[in-house]
C-alpha cells in the first residue's frame, strides 16, 4: 500500500497504533488510553504483583467505579461486603499506582462509557481499551474502542499494549430520514437483528450515511454501544463539526492553539472517499420502526407493531429450538403480538441510554403522566454529571412525580452486580443492551429491550406500547 | 518469566453442553463476579443452569457422573457472546477444562480462553453434530483435539478442525500468554505513544 492510497478510519488509526508485527497476523498495537473499573482490574493488578510488574503509563489509566455501586445510596460501607471489599480495591490500586480515579465524592463518577467521553478523554484517532465490553461505546467519537478480557487488563497496565489481530471493516450506511419516534436504540436493534448476533464477528463497524451525519454524539455512542450485541468488538462513526463541538472546552482535550491543531488532524483521520471495504451494508432509515426484543438475545427483536415468532414457522430446527427456548422463558405466545405484553418493571440507564439528551426526551414524554399501578419504575442517570445537570433541568421532578425513582449514578438493574434486581418472572421494559437470561438479576427474570420513550410507555400504560401512540408521534428537537 | 507449556493436544472424555449463542452471563452469573480473585469460580460454571433456586442439582450435562472428569466442553455456535468478562473462560479452566469444540466462539471469549492456553477449535456444523451425537450416546468417549493437525479424534473419526493460524501458533510454541512478548515492545510503545502526542502527564490538559 502507498501512502496516498485511501484508507479507511479504522486502518488510519490501527497503522499508527502498531509498535510491531508479532508473526501470524499479529500486531503489538499501542493503548493510547485505558480505562478501567472495579470489576475486572483487581485480579490484574494482583497478577502484576505476583510478578513484580509496575504500571508502565499509569497517566493513560482512567478509572471510576460503575458496576458494583448501589444507586439509593451511597454511604459507605456498602451493605454488601464483596460491594465494599471490591470499591476498596480499586482505591488503592489506584493510589498504589498514581492513577487518575473519578471516585464517588468527585461529581465526576458514572458508567465508565459515559465518564471518559464527558472528561474528554475519549477523543477521535485514539486507541482505547477496557475490561468491559460496551467499551465499543468510544467508537462513537472515531475511535478504535474495544472490550478486553482481565488477562489483557494486565497487559496494558504492564505494557500499555495489546497482541491483536487486525479486524475487517464493515460500513454500514442508513441513508434517508428516521420516521418519527424512532430513535438511535431503534437503529442500533434494527441493525443487529438484520446482521445477527454474530454476523460482526471478526468485524469493526462503520456507522455511516445521513442518519449518522444528522446524529447528535449521545445518539451516536447509543449505536455504537451495541456493537458488541451484534458480535463486532468495535464500531465508530467518522469524526465531524458534531465531534469537535461536544468535545472543545472538557477537561482533558486541549486548550487554545493546541486544541485548533487536535481538530486539524482528526479531520484528517476520516475514512478516506473511495477506501476498500471488507463488507458495506446499506438499511433504509424509512424501514426502521421502533424496535423491541421479544427473546433473549438482542437479535431477537421484531417491530412493535409485529407479532412474535412462532416456531412452527422456523426455517430449520436449530431456528425452531432456539425461538421455542426464548419463547419458553419469556413465557410469550408464538404468533401472539409484542404489544400488550404486561410489564412489572420499568428500568431507565445504562450505558446505552441514560444520557442527558435521553432524559430530556424521555421528560417531555413523561411530563405530567402517571406510572401504571403496579410497576415499578427507576431513573437512573448514567453518570454523577448527567444527574446534577438533569436536577438543575428540573427533569428529576417529572421522573419523581410520575413515579419513578431516582437514583444515583451507576450500572444498576442493567446487570446484577449491585442491589438493583428483578425478583422471580418479573418482566422488565429496559433502557439497557442485554436481555440474555439471568442479567438483570433473577434466573426467571425477563427483559425487553427499547429505547427511552419506549420505556416510558410501558411505565404509564402498564404494558409493552407504541410510544407513537401513547404520546404522539411529534417529535420535537432535543437537547 | 518460565517457559509456557507448548499445547500440542489435549485429551480426556467431554461434556456437550448444546445450544447455540451461549453468553458469558450464562457461563457465569453476574452475582459471582464480585470477587476480587478468580480463584471460587469453577464451581460456579453455568450454576443457574445447573441448579434450582434452593441449590439442588437439576438435569444437566455438568452434573453427569461422566462430567466430574471431562477436559473438553463442546457446545454450539457463538459461544461466549456477550461480556468481556474473563471470568467466563477462568470458570471453565477452573472447573477443570482445557480445551473447547464449538461451531464458532464469539470473539473476546476466544482471545481470553487462548490467553489461558486454552484451545477454542471450531467444526463444520455437520461434524460438530456428529460429535455431540456420539458424546451423548457414549458419553465416556475419549475425545483428542489435536491442536498440531487441527484436528478432533474419536470413537475412530477424524473432524477437520479450524483454528486461526495466530492462535495455533501461539499454542504450538507456548506463546498463548503474550505478556513477555509485550514487554519485549514497552519502550517502543511508551516512545510511540509520545510521538502521537498522548498527554504523558496526570491531570487535566
Amino acid at each position: 500500500m502507498t501512502d496516498t492510497a485511501p484508507r479507511s478510519l479504522f486502518d488510519k488509526v490501527w497503522d499508527a497504533h502498531a509498535v510491531r508485527e508479532l508473526g501470524d497476523a499479529r500486531t503489538q498495537l499501542l493503548i493510547g488510553t485505558h480505562l478501567i473499573h472495579e470489576v475486572t482490574s483487581p485480579q490484574a493488578f494482583g497478577m502484576l504483583r505476583e510478578r513484580g510488574l509496575p504500571v508502565r503509563m499509569p497517566e493513560r489509566t482512567f478509572a471510576t467505579v460503575d458496576h458494583i455501586v448501589p444507586t439509593h445510596s451511597r454511604l459507605e460501607p456498602f451493605e454488601d461486603p464483596l460491594a465494599d471489599e471490591m470499591i476498596r480495591e480499586l482505591r488503592s490500586n489506584c493510589a498504589e499506582h498514581g492513577i487518575t480515579l473519578f471516585d464517588l465524592d468527585t461529581g465526576r463518577q458514572g458508567i465508565v462509557h459515559m465518564v471518559g467521553p464527558e472528561q474528554g478523554i475519549t477523543q477521535p484517532g485514539t486507541t482505547i481499551a477496557c475490561g468491559d465490553s460496551h467499551t465499543s461505546t468510544h467508537g462513537a467519537f472515531g475511535a478504535i474502542a474495544f472490550g478486553i478480557g482481565t488477562s489483557q487488563v494486565r497487559d496494558v497496565l504492564a505494557t500499555q499494549t495489546l497482541i491483536m489481530g487486525r479486524l475487517k471493516v464493515r460500513r454500514i450506511e442508513v441513508n434517508g430520514e428516521l420516521p418519527p419516534g424512532v430513535y438511535a436504540k431503534d437503529v442500533v436493534l434494527h441493525i443487529i437483528r438484520t446482521l445477527g448476533v454474530n454476523g460482526g464477528i471478526g468485524y469493526a463497524y462503520e456507522y455511516a450515511g445521513e442518519v449518522f451525519d444528522r446524529m447528535s454524539m449521545e445518539e451516536r455512542m447509543t449505536v455504537c454501544n451495541m456493537s458488541i450485541e451484534g458480535g463486532a468488538r468495535c464500531g465508530y462513526v467518522n469524526p465531524d463539526q458534531t465531534t469537535f463541538d461536544y468535545l472543545e472546552g472538557r477537561p482533558y482535550v486541549p486548550h487554545g492553539a493546541d486544541w485548533d491543531a487536535a481538530v486539524e488532524r482528526w479531520r484528517e483521520l476520516a475514512s478516506d472517499p473511495g477506501c476498500a471495504y471488507d463488507d458495506v451494508v446499506v438499511i433504509d432509515a424509512a424501514d426502521i420502526a421502533p424496535t423491541v426484543t421479544w427473546g433473549i438475545n438482542p437479535g431477537q427483536a421484531i417491530f412493535i407493531g409485529d407479532n412474535v415468532p412462532d416456531p412452527a414457522l422456523a426455517a430449520d430446527e436449530a431456528e425452531r429450538a432456539s425461538i421455542q427456548e426464548a419463547l419458553d422463558h419469556m413465557k410469550l405466545r408464538p404468533g401472539a403480538p409484542i404489544a400488550g405484553t404486561k410489564v412489572d418493571v420499568a428500568f431507565f440507564g445504562s450505558c446505552t441510554n441514560a444520557r442527558l439528551s435521553d432524559f430530556v426526551e424521555a421528560a417531555r414524554v413523561l411530563e405530567g403522566r402517571t406510572v401504571a399501578p403496579g410497576v415499578e419504575a427507576i431513573a437512573v442517570p448514567g453518570s454523577q454529571l448527567v444527574k446534577a445537570e438533569c436536577e438543575k433541568l428540573g427533569i428529576d421532578k417529572v421522573f419523581r412525580d410520575a413515579g419513578f425513582e431516582w437514583r444515583g449514578a451507576g450500572c444498576s438493574m442493567c446487570l446484577a452486580m449491585n442491589p438493583d434486581k428483578l425478583v422471580g418472572d418479573q418482566l422488565c421494559a429496559s433502557s439497557s443492551n442485554r436481555n440474555f437470561k439471568g442479567r438483570q438479576g433473577s434466573i426467571t427474570g425477563r427483559t425487553v429491550l427499547m429505547s427511552p420513550v419506549m420505556v416510558m410507555a410501558a411505565a404509564v400504560t402498564g404494558h409493552v406500547a407504541d410510544a407513537r401512540d401513547v404520546f404522539g408521534t411529534a417529535r420535537e428537537v432535543t437537547a | 518469566m518460565s517457559a509456557l507449556e507448548k499445547i500440542r493436544t489435549v485429551r480426556g472424555t467431554a461434556v456437550v453442553v448444546p445450544g447455540d449463542d451461549i453468553d458469558t452471563d450464562r457461563i457465569v452469573p453476574a452475582r459471582f463476579l464480585k470477587c476480587v480473585t478468580f480463584d471460587a469460580l469453577g464451581p460456579q460454571l453455568f450454576y443457574d443452569e445447573r441448579y434450582a433456586e434452593d441449590g439442588t442439582p437439576k438435569d444437566h450435562p455438568l452434573n453427569a457422573p461422566s462430567a466430574s472428569d471431562a477436559t473438553i466442553l463442546v457446545s454450539g455456535f457463538n459461544f461466549g457472546s456477550g461480556s468481556s468478562r474473563e471470568h467466563a473462560p477462568q470458570s471453565i479452566h477452573k472447573a477443570g477444562f482445557r480445551a473447547l469444540i464449538a461451531g464458532s466462539f464469539a470473539e473476546i471469549f476466544f482471545g481470553n480462553a487462548t490467553t489461558l492456553g486454552m484451545p477454542c477449535v471450531t467444526l463444520d456444523p455437520e461434524d460438530l453434530g456428529v460429535l455431540a451425537k456420539l458424546l451423548r450416546s457414549v458419553p465416556d468417549t475419549v475425545v483428542e483435539v489435536d491442536v498440531a493437525a487441527r484436528e478432533v479424534r474419536a470413537a475412530g473419526r477424524v473432524f477437520p478442525a479450524h483454528l486461526p493460524g495466530g492462535a495455533h501458533g501461539a499454542l504450538l510454541e507456548g506463546r498463548w500468554d503474550p505478556l513477555s512478548d509485550l514487554l519485549e515492545g514497552a519502550d517502543d510503545a511508551v516512545a510511540l505513544a509520545e510521538r502521537l502526542g498522548y498527554r504523558t502527564a496526570a491531570g487535566p490538559a
